[in-house]
Parts: C-alpha cells; structure tokens; sequence
C-alpha cells in the first residue's frame, strides 16, 4: 500500500506562487515546459475543436509505438496495422470522453489501444469500471494539467533509470506478457517505487473524486 | 457506506489494465474499482504507467497507406456507440449486465446458502453466494486462487472483517471460514480461476452438483 505523507505539495506551491511578481516570468518558463510535453495539448486540440493537424501529430507520434505494442503480442505486421488504425480511429472519436486531469495522452492512447486488443482477440464480454456521473464538466485548470505532464515525464524518467532487468519485467507486464501470478512472483519488481513517482496524481484524484461524489 | 478497506492487489490491477486478468477476476476488479475511489485513482496510475511504457517502445514504422486510409475515415459518421451499462440495485454497472432483470437465477447450496452462477469457462467461473445473516459459508479451499467481493452486508474470517466494496484474496494455502454479519444477508461475488473444492465430506459429494 502507497502512503501518501505530503499532501498536494505542488500543486499549492503553484498556486501561491502566481500571486507573486515573478508570476509573468513562471508563467513563461511553465509555457516552456508544456511544450516539451505537447500530446496533451495535442489532445485536447482534437476533443475540443476536432484538429485533424493536431490528430496528424497523434498519429505520428503514438501510431508507430502501437504498432509496436502490438506486433509485441505475436500479431504479424499487416494485422498489426489493421489494429492501429482501429485504436487511432477510436482516439478520434472518442476523444470527447479524454479528461485531462484525470490522464494524460500516452496512459488515455494505451487504454483504448489495449482494449480495442482484447475486444478484437477475446469477442467476449469486457467488463469495464462505471463511469463516474458528471454532470458539468469542470473548466480546465492548465496548472493541474501541466502538474499531471510533469508527473508523466518523472515516471518516464524513473522507468529510463531502473535496471535493464527490472525495466524489461515492467515492460512485459504491460504489454500483457506476464500473467498476474507471474506479475506477484517477480521479486524486486519496484512497482510501487515506480508509482510513488506518480502519488501526486493519485491523490488529487483521490480528493476529486471525494468531491464529485460529495456534490 | 464506508470506503472500502480491502483493494485489489497491485500485480491483479497490472495485469487488468493490460487486459491479460482471467475474465472472472477482470468482472470483480471492474466491479471494485466502480465501487472504491481509491482504486479508480490507482487504476489510472496503472494506465499512466502503461502509457509510459508504450512511449518507450521503438517505432515501428506505419505505411503511408494505412494513415491515408484512417484520414479518409475521419469524416464518415461514428456508428452509434452501445449505451453504458447502468448500475442497478446492489449491483454496480460492469456487474449489472451479468444480473437478469429480476434479480439472480439463485440455487439453494445448502444451509440457507444460495449461489448463481454468473459466468463459467476454461479461465474459471464466477458467481454470486448469498449467506443467511450470522451463518457460514461452507467451509472450503481451493486451488488456484479466489476472490470475494461484498455486495451486500458483510462477514468476517481469518483474514478480518469484510464489508460493502471490501476484496478478500484468497490463494490455496488458505482454508478459510467465511461468517456473514449479524444484522443482513451477505451477497458477495465470488471469482475462482479453478474449481473450489469442499473439505467437507458431504458438500465435496455435492460439489459436481452445484458446480461450486
């Protein structure tokens, strides 16, 4: 089990510290870091305003790496391709349903690709999470979403970091080469090292959820 | 209701989000994560992390024919996507599906005990288990492994007290006593990926029977 010992530290630092004069220039090098991590941008361009330059991005950047996932799985390459443009025509038309502070785009793309998988392998009943009611959704707030970018860039960073064995191990259980057993015997797997990267994201969810189900 | 104190185990939520979960755990892990916020956030973490992985991954390279294709498909209408599933009663949405309208096709296993099958193949089997209020579950283990979800009231066993959302695993080492709560009926689902086996000496007679 994760603790969670701080609470939302950096998410209040940004806020407290817009207030400051120093705000333009934060403001500034914030609008830096976003760049560097555009496929949220690139996203939400496509949900909100249906960009077909923006979805041409997409694709170029996440179609390729699908193809690879599941080529991974054993699926020869025409099929392969077949899959992929399944899952990058799901992106499109369901990107109304992407909710940027809750994912971002690689984690929001791997769902669907994953799904559209075993919908095509299994033609069996899929049982998915409920959805959550919200009734108006709430306007976007960039500095959570930039939060959530850079949450995403950490845990890039960390899995680069971790040894060629254990990096290999966390590759293959999600690529769906490790059956949950497997998964539970692999010692020294760090996954919950790995998520702790990300325990800023959990617990805003964590306290967003708490609200949506209080209101 | 209090939040659910029980979780799915990480390597459980790992494997469901890649979609390698036997399909009677992936029901009970969908049905859990719509009733616990908890492991709705750390489903997503899971995904993030899927997600990180796929950006890993080495480009392999897409033909030009499949992207015009895709492009030209951007413009047709979507065809119409089939309704969410709705949770209803003390079954929340994935579940609610399975459950016919009227309720569960129940089967008495004895001792005011009832079960309905919801759901039986090679990968396992899931089903329901009602349990009179303050009475046991028919002792039993199992090979492979099990998970039980509280629907509805709650019992208690080696393992502690389980109520409203909470998850017990079980793996085959544990030969375990359920007891349901005093004060209602316990419905739980209940998820194996190999048929349970009774210690007793009448239930294991029956055992072929009941399919339990």
């Amino acid at each position: 089990m994760l603790q969670f010992v701080e609470s939302r530290p950096g998410i209040m630092q940004g806020h407290r510290q817009a207030a400051r004069p120093r705000a333009a220039e934060e403001a500034s090098e914030a609008l830096n870091k976003l760049q560097h991590a555009p496929e949220t941008e690139l996203l939400i361009a496509v949900r909100d305003r249906r960009d077909k330059q923006a979805f041409a991005q997409l694709f170029d950047i996440y179609a390729p790496k699908l193809k690879a996932m599941v080529m991974r799985s054993g699926t020869p390459a025409a099929q392969a391709e077949d899959i992929v443009q399944d899952a990058m025509l799901s992106v499109w038309r369901k990107a109304a349903q992407f909710d940027a502070h809750r994912s971002q785009a690689s984690g929001w793309i791997y769902r669907i690709a994953r799904n559209r998988m075993i919908d095509i392998a299994r033609r069996d009943y899929r049982p998915l999470p409920e959805e959550l009611k919200i009734d108006e959704p709430p306007a976007e707030q960039p500095a959570e979403i930039m939060a959530m970018d850079q949450e995403a860039a950490r845990l890039r960073a960390a899995l680069d970091t971790l040894p060629q064995s254990q990096r290999e191990m966390i590759e293959k259980a999600y690529l769906g080469e490790l059956s949950h057993k497997e998964i539970t015997e692999t010692t020294g797997l760090p996954l919950g090292t790995i998520k702790s990267r990300i325990r800023l994201g959990l617990e805003r969810l964590r306290h967003e959820l708490k609200d949506l189900r209080q209101s | 209701m209090t939040a659910p104190q029980h979780h799915i185990p990480e390597p459980m939520m790992a494997a469901y989000v890649a979609g390698n979960l036997p399909q009677p755990f992936a029901v009970v892990v969908a049905t859990h994560i719509s009733m616990c916020d908890e492991c709705r956030a750390r489903h997503e973490t899971h995904l993030a992390l899927g997600g990180a992985v796929l950006e890993s991954l080495e480009d392999a390279p897409v033909s030009d024919a499949m992207r015009a294709g895709l492009f030209a498909m951007l413009d047709e209408p979507a065809p119409e996507e089939p309704a969410a599933p709705k949770p209803r009663g003390i079954y929340p949405a994935p579940l609610a599906d399975m459950v016919p309208g009227d309720g569960p096709r129940w089967r008495s296993i004895g001792m005011g005990a009832r079960q309905s099958i919801l759901w039986r193949g090679k990968e396992g089997s899931l089903r329901l288990l009602y349990i009179p209020a303050g009475q046991a579950v028919p002792d039993h283990s199992h090979n492979g492994l099990e998970l039980t979800l509280v629907l509805q009231g709650s019992f208690s066993d080696e393992g502690g007290r389980f109520g409203v959302g909470d998850v017990e695993v079980a793996d085959e080492a544990v030969e375990h006593t359920p007891l349901a709560g005093i004060d209602s009926p316990c419905i739980c689902l209940a998820a194996t990926d190999a048929p349970l086996r009774f210690s007793g000496m009448i239930p294991r007679l029956l055992q072929p029977v009941f399919r339990i």
